[in-house]
């Protein structure tokens, strides 16, 4: 999976939980998930759970604190996609 | 832990407590019921001349025994006196299908679909007292100690 592909994939999966339209018409790599998107903490959740179903992975509680932003879910995934 | 255990570590009291009795708890999903009090004040207002359990206080009632009893039970060792519950609803999405009016007699029935990350999300539904669905849905919460 390119890079690209990897950002549409998410910036799909974030939409129903964006609270600022603006930022997420600009998302890219450098993007934050609460700073930017505006997404609260119970829909972080829902971010995750979706990325999980979306890649097939388990995210784990430390991951979890981790994946805050784009990049850092991009990491998380290539990561956990390579060990499997 | 004991059902009796569980409603009294619950943050509500009267007039917002809708919850009188647990009959079944498990991990995996809860179940319980609430008598509407035919004097509750909301009954002088919804409806004019025509009182009906609005359907926010049913809301109300499934997410306080299907989601904060559920996640106080699944807190259990966790919690205590000095050790509070946080909680916040989330999300709600319900469907209504009969009216409940006053006095009438409720059970809920909740399933655990997801709790990770101190988020419960359940599948929940609302009887009557001939067993009839009165309302269905899912609703979430953060609930954390």
């Amino acid at each position: 999976m390119t890079k690209e592909e990897l950002i549409t994939k998410l910036k799909t999966i974030v939409q129903p939980y964006i609270q600022d339209e603006e930022a997420f018409k600009n998302l890219s790599e450098n993007t934050d998930f609460i700073n930017d998107l505006k997404i609260n903490s119970a829909n972080l959740v829902d971010v995750i759970l979706d990325v999980e179903d979306e890649f097939d992975i388990r995210i784990e509680n430390d991951d979890m604190e981790k994946m805050t932003s784009v990049k850092a879910a991009m990491d998380i995934v290539n990561e956990k996609l390579a060990a499997t | 832990m004991t059902t009796n255990q569980i409603i009294e570590l619950l943050p509500y009291q009267h007039p917002f407590l809708f919850v009188d009795v647990l009959t079944v708890v498990s991990s995996e999903g809860i179940t319980g019921n609430f008598t509407f009090k035919k004097e509750s004040d909301f009954y002088k207002g919804h409806f004019k001349k025509n009182p009906i359990t609005p359907g926010v206080i049913l809301t109300e009632c499934m997410a306080q025994i299907g989601v904060v009893c559920l996640g106080i039970y699944l807190l259990k060792d966790e919690l205590s006196e000095e050790n509070h519950l946080q909680i916040a609803l989330t999300g709600s999405q319900v469907d209504f299908f009969l009216p409940v009016y006053p006095g009438e007699k409720v059970t809920v029935v909740s399933e655990k679909d997801v709790f990770r990350f101190n988020k419960l999300k359940c599948k929940v539904k609302l009887f009557n007292e001939k067993k009839e669905l009165v309302c269905r849905g899912y609703i979430s919460g953060m609930i954390k100690k």
